[in-house]
C-alpha cells in the first residue's frame, strides 16, 4: 500500500528481533506499552516506518493498524517516508537560532545538494530537517546525524563534518 | 570538574561535580564516588522514612512546577494493594534547558540511583526512565548503567541483597516536547499518542497503567542520594534567600552570552552575578537585552527585572516569571526579539498535541501572525489580535503548553511592544530566514 | 441498591438536585441550561477537548470544562456570564479560522453545532487574515465521507470506535493543527456500527454517502419510528423530503438502543418507498370501493377458517386483530423469521443487530400467533388464506392452489396472486402503532407520511373485515385499537398510547434491560 517501492514487506520480528521484542514485553504490564519500543526497532530495521510496518507492530501488539498510525504520526522520529542515508537534523530553536542556526542549516542545503528542507538528495544520501529544540542549547548549533548529536557546529564547520560521514 | 568549562568559585557542585569525568560514569567510578550508599541506606529503613526526610529537606521538583517532592511522595499510601509506579521524567525538551541531559551523559548511576530509591520510598517496584528519543548519548549511558547496576545485583528482584524488588527500566521517547508534561508521559509510555490527560484524578490516584504514581524530574530524583548521605538539614542549610527554595539548582545558560553551559549554585544566588561573573556577561561588543530564565514558557523579562532577581522559586515571580526549568535564555541587543519570539511560537505549534481548540488553533495562527509581522507584512492591528488570542489560549486548555505559548508572546508585547512597531512602520527590516509553510511542514515529518 | 446520594448546586440561578458524580454539563441538562458542547457526548467517554463547555464556577481559579468536572455540593455555576461567553466566542473563532465556511454546498448545514452556536454568540466577523489548511476529501469506506476541511477535532467518532464499536479503525493523525482524523489503507469503516459516527459527528466532517446531496436539513420532516430491521427495536427518526422517506437516524433511547443504530437498519428504508404499491381494494379482481373490497373478504371467509400468514414486523394492533379474527373462525396467524447474522455492539449492554430480522416476532407471539418456518403448512383445502403484508413473490404456488380462496392484504401489488379480495395496507412509515421488541419493550412509531391510494393500516382494515364478519371492532385511532389490546392481553395490561410516548414501556413479565 506504501507508495514507495514494489519490493515484498519483510517482516521485523522474526528469529532474534522477535525475542528482543518479547524480552521487552516483560518490561510492562500490557503489550501496548511496547508500541514504541517496537517502532523504533522497525525503523532501525526498516529505515522508516510503513503502513505494512504499522500493521506488524499491530498485529504483534494486538493493536489496529490504524491505532498504530495514530501513535506513529503523532512522534516526529518516526520517519513515514524513506530518509537519505544520513539523516541530518539542525536544531533551529530560538535558542540556537540567536546563535546562528539559520546560516548552519543553510551551510547544510548547499553542501548536501538537498536544497530543500525535507528532501533527500538526488544521491539518496542526505536529508536535512529542521529540528524543535534538541536539548542542547548551551552547544548551539546541535546537529543531529542519525544517532549522533554534534555540538558548536557552525556553517563554516560543514564540509569538514559531510566529509567525515561515512 | 565541570563541562563544558571548569566549574567556577561561585558555583556549589552536588549534581555537577563529576560533569566532564569520564571515569565518574562506570559502576566501579561512581562507587569510587560514594555511589549507592544511599540506596543501600535506603532499602534498609522504612519507605515513611525516607519520604519524611525529602520532605525536611525541602526538595522541590526540579522540573518547572516547583511541587515540594516530599510532599508528593507522601499521596502515594503505602498497603492499598495496588503496583505503585515511579516515572522519571527525562523528557528534557524545554527550550533552553539541558541540565537533565548532562546528569545523564556523566553521571548516569546517580539517576539509576535516585530512581531506586525513588521507587522504594513510594512503595514501587517498578522505576521507568521516560527519556526524549533524541537524547541518543544519554539513552545509551542510562541504558548501560541500569545493565550494570543489574549485572552488580543492585537493582532486579533482590536489590542490594535487602530481599526487596526494585526494578528500573529506560523508556524512549520519539520527539514530542508535550510528553514532558507528566499525563502526556505516562500516555507515551503506555504506547498511546502524548495526549496530556485531564486531572482529576491525579497520578498518585491513577498514573501509568491506572496505577498509583510518582512522577519526578530527573534533578529531582538525582538529588535524593546526596539528601540522604548528607542529611535534610545540609540540604535545608543551602539557600541564600528564603526557607521555601532549598538544595542547589543547576541552571542551562544559552543563547547570546559569553560562556553558555551548565552552573550548579545554591537557591537565592543574585541573578546579576550569575549572569556576569559566573557565565562571564555577554559577547565581546554586545550587551545583554532580554532573557528567558525558566525555559521558554515562562515570561520574558528586561535586564532591569533580571539584574534584580534572586534565583529561586519565589526570587523569580517577584520579577514576573518564573523559574520553570532553570533553562536562561539569553538575547543581546543584536536579536530582534518578534524574530525570536516568532520562533519560539512554531516551536509550541508545532508541538501542540491537538486536543484542545484553543491550543491546535491559536498556537498556529499566532505563529502566522507574528512570521508575518517580521516579515514587514504586519498592522497594528495584529498586536491587539495576538493579545487577544493570547488571553484565549491561557487558562483554558487541559496543559499548559497553550499558556507557554502565550506567555512570550504577551510578555515580549508589553516590553519589546516597539521593536513589533518599528517592523510594523518599516522602519528596521527584520526576517524570518527560514519561515514559511513548506519549512514548517519540513520539520515536521522528513 | 441504594439510591445515590443526592448534590445540590445552582446552575444559571436555578437550584438543581442530581445523584452525586454528575458531571456539570448533564446537571445543567436537568436544570434546563444547555451549556454549549462538542466533544462531549453522553454515550462515550469524556475527552474535554474542545473546551466549548468551560463555565464558571464559583471559587474555581479559572473556567472549568463542565464536562469533566462533577458537581458538588453548594456549587453555584454561570454558563452565560462575561467571562463564559467571551470563553466560548474565543473557541468558536479558532474553530472556524481553518474551516472552509462552506454551508450553502455542505451536508451539515442546518443540522450543524458549529453553524448553531456560531449563530447563537459567536463573533459576526473573523480576525484571520492567513490562508486557510487544506486537506483533501477522503472516503473512509462503509457509509461514510471524511471531509478534513470541515473537522474540529472532537474526536467522537474516534471515541466512538475505539470504545464503543470496539475496533479501533480510526485515529486522529499528525498532531497540531495539522491533525486529521485517519484510518489504515485497506481498512475501511464496514464494521456493523460503524455509521453512528456520522451522527456522532457534530459538523460536516463525516457524511453519510448514502444522503450526500439527497437533501437540505431544513427541507426535512420528521417522525419518530421504529427500526423494522431486526428484533432489537432501535428508536429511529424517519426523514422525509417531499414524503419520500431519505433518511433514517437513531433516536436516544436508554432501555433499547442507546443512541446507536447499525448500518444494516441504517440503510433499510428505500422499501418503504416502492413504486409498486397497491393503491386500490379490489374484488374479484376488479377494481371498486374500499367496502365492496371488505365484503368479498368477508364473504370469503364467512364460514371459512381463516389460515392467516402475516409479516412478523406488522404492528401489535394487526396481530392483536388477526388474532381475533383467527379465532372468530377457528383459525390461526402464523410468520416467520428472516435470519441473518448478528453484530453486536459490545460498547453498550444488549446491543445488536439480531438474527431475527423483523421488528415484532416477541409482540405476535404474546398475541398468540405462532411462529414457523413454514407458516403456509396446514393450509387446509377448504380454508381462506389471509396474507397480510407478505411478499406475493415469496408465496409458494402450491399454497395459493391449495388454498380455497385468498384474501390479500397488502402493501405493494399482488402480482400471481388470484385474490378474492385486496385491501391495500399502508407501510410502517405511514401510519402509527407499536411493536414490541426482543426484550418485551413495547414501542410506537408514529406516521411519517401519508399511506398512497387508498391503502389504510394493516389494524384497520382487519378491523373493517371483522365488522363485517359481526365482530366488535370499531376503532377510530391505532390508540383506540391498542386500549382493546390492553384490556384483553395481561402483557399489555394497563399500557396507553400515552404512557408509552417516545420511549416505550416493558410488556408484563419482559425482561426488561436491553440497551442499557
Amino acid at each position: 500500500m506504501s507508495a514507495h517501492g514494489t519490493a515484498p514487506y519483510e517482516a521485523v520480528f522474526v528469529g532474534k528481533r522477535k525475542a528482543d521484542l518479547d524480552a521487552i514485553l516483560l518490561r510492562y504490564p500490557n503489550k501496548q506499552a511496547a508500541l514504541l519500543p517496537a517502532l523504533w526497532i522497525v525503523q532501525e530495521v526498516q529505515g522508516w516506518v510503513s503502513e505494512e510496518g504499522m500493521a506488524e507492530v499491530a498485529k504483534c501488539l494486538d493493536l489496529t493498524p490504524a491505532y498504530v498510525k495514530g501513535v506513529v504520526t503523532f512522534y516526529t522520529m518516526y520517519h513515514q517516508h524513506p530518509v537519505g542515508k544520513h539523516f541530518i537534523q539542525v536544531c533551529t530553536t530560538s535558542p540556537c537560532l540567536c546563535a546562528g542556526a539559520d546560516k548552519v542549516t543553510e551551510a547544510f542545503l548547499k553542501h548536501t545538494g538537498c536544497n530543500e528542507l525535507g528532501v533527500t538528495s538526488p544521491d539518496g544520501k542526505y536529508t536535512v530537517i529542521e529540528v524543535e529544540c534538541l536539548g542542547a542549547c548551551g552547544f548551539a548549533t546541535p546537529v543531529q546525524i542519525n544517532a549522533d548529536t554534534i555540538e558548536n557546529v557552525t556553517a563554516d564547520k560543514v564540509p569538514q563534518i559531510l566529509a567525515g560521514l561515512k | 570538574m565541570g563541562y563544558p568549562h571548569k566549574s567556577h568559585p561561585r558555583e556549589t557542585a552536588v549534581l555537577s561535580k563529576h560533569f566532564g569525568d569520564p571515569d565518574a560514569r562506570s559502576l566501579d567510578g561512581w562507587k569510587k564516588r560514594g555511589g549507592y550508599r544511599a540506596l543501600e541506606q535506603a532499602l534498609a529503613s522504612q519507605p515513611a522514612q525516607l519520604v519524611d526526610t525529602v520532605k525536611q529537606s525541602g526538595l522541590r521538583g526540579r522540573g518547572g512546577a516547583g511541587f515540594p517532592t516530599g510532599m508528593k511522595w507522601s499521596f502515594m499510601k503505602p498497603g492499598d494493594g495496588k503496583p505503585h509506579y515511579l516515572c522519571c521524567n527525562a523528557d528534557e525538551s524545554e527550550p533552553g534547558t539541558f541540565k537533565d541531559r548532562e546528569i545523564m551523559r556523566w553521571t548516569p548511576h546517580a539517576l539509576v540511583e535516585g530512581c531506586a530509591v525513588g521507587a522504594y520510598a513510594i512503595g514501587a517496584e517498578t522505576a521507568y526512565i521516560y527519556i526524549r528519543g533524541e537524547f541518543d548519548e544519554p539513552i545509551r549511558r542510562m541504558e548501560a548503567a541500569v545493565a550494570e547496576a543489574y549485572a552488580a545485583g543492585l537493582l532486579g528482584a533482590n536489590a542490594m541483597g535487602s530481599g526487596k524488588r526494585v526494578d528500573v527500566h529506560v523508556h524512549k521517547g520519539a520527539g514530542a516536547y508535550i510528553c514532558g508534561e507528566e499525563t502526556a508521559l505516562m500516555n507515551s509510555l503506555e504506547g498511546k499518542r502524548g495526549n496530556p490527560r485531564i486531572k482529576p484524578p491525579f497520578p498518585a490516584v491513577s498514573g501509568l497503567f491506572s496505577q498509583p504514581t510518582t512522577i519526578n524530574n530527573v534533578e529531582t530524583l538525582a538529588a535524593v542520594p546526596h539528601i540522604l548521605n548528607n542529611g535534610a538539614e545540609w540540604y535545608k542549610a543551602m539557600s541564600l534567600s528564603n526557607p521555601k527554595s532549598t538544595g542547589t539548582k543547576l541552571f542551562s545558560v544559552c543563547g547570546n552570552v559569553a560562556r553558555p553551559g551548565n552552573y550548579e549554585v545554591v537557591m537565592g544566588f543574585p541573578f546579576k552575578d550569575f549572569l556576569y561573573d559566573l557565565c562571564g556577561g555577554p559577547p565581546a561588543g554586545r550587551k545583554f537585552k532580554a532573557i528567558i530564565p525558566g525555559g521558554s514558557s515562562v515570561p520574558i523579562q528586561t535586564m532591569e527585572e533580571a539584574e534584580a532577581t534572586l534565583m529561586d522559586y519565589e526570587g523569580f515571580v517577584a520579577q514576573g516569571t518564573q523559574l520553570g526549568s532553570g533553562g536562561v535564555i539569553i538575547f543581546d541587543d543584536a536579536q530582534s526579539m518578534p524574530r525570536m519570539i516568532a520562533r519560539l511560537a512554531r516551536f509550541y505549534a508545532h508541538e501542540s498535541c491537538a486536543q484542545c481548540t484553543q491550543c491546535r488553533e491559536g498556537t498556529a495562527w499566532t505563529t502566522k501572525i507574528l512570521e508575518r509581522i517580521v516579515d514587514g507584512q504586519g498592522t497594528f492591528e495584529d498586536l491587539d489580535t495576538l493579545l487577544s488570542i493570547a488571553e484565549n489560549m491561557t487558562g483554558k486548555t487541559i496543559c499548559v503548553l497553550s499558556d507557554s505559548c502565550a506567555a512570550p508572546v504577551v510578555s515580549g508585547l508589553q516590553k519589546f511592544r516597539h521593536e513589533f512597531e518599528a517592523l510594523i512602520t518599516g522602519k528596521r527590516t527584520s526576517k524570518v530566514a527560514v519561515a514559511g509553510g513548506a519549512a514548517f511542514a519540513g520539520a515536521a515529518t522528513p | 441498591m441504594t439510591a445515590p446520594a443526592m448534590v445540590n448546586l445552582t446552575i444559571e440561578g436555578r437550584p438543581v438536585s442530581v445523584p452525586a458524580g454528575t458531571s456539570i454539563l448533564e446537571a445543567a441538562k436537568a436544570a434546563g441550561v444547555l451549556i454549549p458542547h462538542y466533544c462531549y457526548h453522553p454515550g462515550l467517554p469524556v475527552a474535554g477537548v474542545c473546551r466549548m463547555c468551560l463555565v464558571d464556577v464559583e471559587k474555581a481559579p479559572k473556567l472549568m470544562p463542565s464536562c469533566a468536572t462533577t458537581v458538588a455540593e453548594g456549587q453555584v455555576v454561570r454558563v452565560h456570564d462575561d467571562k463564559s461567553l467571551e470563553a466560548r466566542k474565543g473557541v468558536l473563532e479558532m474553530l472556524l479560522i481553518n474551516h472552509p465556511l462552506d454551508c450553502p454546498i455542505c451536508d451539515q448545514s442546518g443540522e450543524c453545532e458549529l453553524q448553531d452556536y456560531t449563530f447563537q454568540e459567536g463573533r459576526a466577523d473573523s480576525r484571520y487574515r492567513e490562508p486557510k489548511r487544506f486537506n483533501p476529501v477522503e472516503d473512509f469506506g462503509g457509509d461514510v465521507l471524511y471531509v478534513p476541511n470541515r473537522c474540529i477535532l472532537c474526536t467522537r467518532c474516534v471515541r466512538f470506535m475505539d470504545d464503543v464499536q470496539q475496533e479501533s479503525a480510526l485515529c486522529v493523525a499528525e498532531r497540531g493543527d495539522r491533525a486529521v482524523i485517519a484510518k489504515a489503507p485497506d481498512a475501511d469503516l464496514t464494521q456493523a456500527w460503524a455509521g453512528n459516527v456520522v451522527d456522532l459527528c457534530p459538523v460536516g466532517a463525516l457524511l453519510s454517502k448514502d444522503f450526500l446531496n439527497k437533501a437540505r436539513a431544513w427541507e426535512l420532516d420528521r417522525a419518530p419510528s421504529i427500526c423494522t430491521g431486526c428484533s432489537q427495536g432501535c428508536n429511529v427518526t424517519l426523514e422525509t423530503r417531499d414524503n419520500a422517506v431519505v433518511r433514517i437516524k437513531p433516536r436516544g433511547n436508554p432501555d433499547v438502543n442507546a443512541f446507536f443504530i447499525c448500518d444494516e437498519g441504517r440503510l433499510n428504508y428505500r422499501w418503504m418507498n416502492r413504486q409498486d404499491r397497491c393503491l386500490a381494494p379490489t374484488a374479484a379482481g376488479t377494481e371498486c370501493h374500499w367496502d365492496a373490497a371488505v365484503a368479498a373478504a368477508a364473504s370469503a371467509l364467512n364460514g371459512k377458517r381463516a389460515h392467516i400468514v402475516a409479516n412478523a414486523s406488522l404492528g401489535n394492533e394487526a396481530f392483536f386483530l388477526l388474532g381475533v379474527l383467527a379465532k372468530k373462525t377457528g383459525g390461526s396467524v402464523r410468520f416467520t423469521v428472516p435470519q441473518g447474522p448478528e453484530a453486536l455492539l459490545p460498547g453498550v449492554e444488549d446491543l445488536a443487530l439480531r438474527a431475527d430480522r423483523a421488528a415484532n416476532a416477541y409482540g405476535a407471539e404474546l398475541l398468540g400467533a405462532s411462529r414457523a418456518d413454514d407458516p403456509y403448512r396446514g393450509l387446509g383445502a377448504g380454508d381462506t388464506l389471509v396474507l397480510v403484508d407478505v411478499d406475493p413473490a415469496s408465496v409458494p404456488a402450491g399454497a395459493l392452489a391449495a388454498a380455497g380462496r385468498v384474501v390479500y392484504l397488502g402493501t405493494v401489488v399482488a402480482a400471481g396472486v388470484k385474490a378474492a379480495a385486496v385491501l391495500p395496507i399502508a407501510n410502517i412509515a405511514e401510519h402509527d402503532g407499536t411493536v414490541t421488541n426482543l426484550r418485551g419493550h413495547v414501542q410506537r412509531y408514529f406516521q411519517a407520511r401519508p399511506a398512497p391510494g387508498h391503502a389504510r393500516p394493516a389494524w384497520s382494515a382487519v378491523a373493517d373485515l371483522l365488522i363485517a364478519l359481526k365482530g366488535e371492532a370499531n376503532f377510530l385511532t391505532a390508540a383506540d385499537a391498542f386500549a382493546a389490546m390492553a384490556k384483553a392481553h395481561a402483557a399489555f395490561a394497563g399500557m396507553t398510547f400515552d404512557q408509552l410516548g417516545t420511549r416505550g414501556a416493558a410488556a408484563a413479565g419482559a425482561t426488561a434491560g436491553a440497551g442499557r
